[in-house]
């Protein structure tokens, strides 16, 4: 099971890789995709089916939005790579950052002993043992997403609700079409 | 200490290279989104248990305590499942501006960006 997971991963990290360096758009939103899926696959591995199927259908929408992205290209649109010393600065940083984490890696839990196992007042314990006869529910994700931490599910509800707003306000025709330089929006400011 | 973990840590990084270093708007939402996969997979190995079962209660577990000891930790689960559809909302903002620039600009390149509206200003 290791073994895939870690072929998994492999994949994933190639994905990215390809999304970052192909010269086509619509490739490197491709690309992104498997990232995407690969993580799903990951999750069912993990033993997570509802993060698994929510992973899927999140995908799905953000392959359509990227792609509308890459509709009515002109040639211009697509960037090419940037200059040398900046990616040569951008390498080093992430090196440096990789080596500090080879040093931080052995103070991790093991791969496979749950952070609940250490802690004795992780509430995860508590969560398992009593989930189903306080909330009712036999899923216990559900039971904490939507009994437990109902609050931090009303937070999230708060911050989808102002994302479309934003995103609405930002593509709404009569916007596209009666200020197409930006004038209008300095004006106003 | 598995490599599992080295993994992801390169995944984080990949997107955050990609984040330091292209230009192409697109391309800068595809890092923040491979980046947020990195993120949400850590916390979900980090609950992770050998030979778990997935946090759902069936007919077989009759005694709850038994079930806590062979289930997976639910706790990151139900954070991971917020944090994903929060990203979903936060890429659709973050494509919702890309267009809107691509509009006014006609091009994702954000260095001709940055020149057209300095001209602009002028």
């Amino acid at each position: 099971m290791t073994v895939l997971l870690l072929s998994l991963l492999l994949f994933m990290i190639i994905a990215a890789v390809i999304a970052l360096y192909t010269e086509e758009l619509i490739s490197a939103v491709i690309a992104a995709g498997a990232v995407g899926f690969g993580s799903s696959a990951v999750f069912l591995l993990l033993r997570a089916p509802d993060l698994a199927i929510t992973q899927i259908v999140v995908e799905v929408i953000a392959l359509v939005l990227l792609i509308r992205t890459t509709l009515h290209l002109s040639g211009r649109g697509v960037g090419e790579g940037p200059s040398g010393p900046r990616v040569r600065a951008a390498g080093l940083f992430c090196l440096a950052v990789l080596v500090s984490v080879l040093f931080a890696l052995p103070r991790l839990p093991r791969f496979g002993e749950p952070v609940m196992d250490r802690i004795a007042a992780a509430p995860s314990g508590f969560y398992l043992e009593r989930g189903l006869e306080l909330t009712g529910s036999a899923n216990l994700v559900t039971a904490i997403l939507l009994d437990f931490r109902a609050y931090d599910t009303l937070g999230e509800a708060t911050i989808i609700f102002t994302a479309v707003l934003g995103a609405l306000t930002l593509l709404s025709r009569k916007c596209l079409t009666s200020c197409p330089a930006g004038r209008e929006e300095e004006g106003e400011r | 200490m598995s490599p599992v973990y080295l993994l992801v840590f390169v995944l984080f990084l990949v997107g955050v290279f990609g984040l330091l270093t292209r230009r192409n708007l697109v391309k800068l939402i595809i890092s923040v989104a491979v980046i947020e996969a990195a993120v949400n997979l850590f916390l979900v190995l980090a609950g992770y248990r050998r030979e778990g079962i997935a946090p759902i209660m069936t007919e077989q577990h009759h005694r709850a305590e038994e079930f806590a000891a062979r289930a997976v930790d639910p706790f990151p689960q139900a954070m991971v499942l917020t944090s994903i559809v929060i990203g979903l909302s936060l890429l659709a903002l973050l494509v919702g501006i890309s267009l809107r620039l691509y509009h006014i600009y006609g091009t994702y390149d954000l260095s001709e960006i940055r020149k057209a509206a300095r001209e602009e200003d002028r």
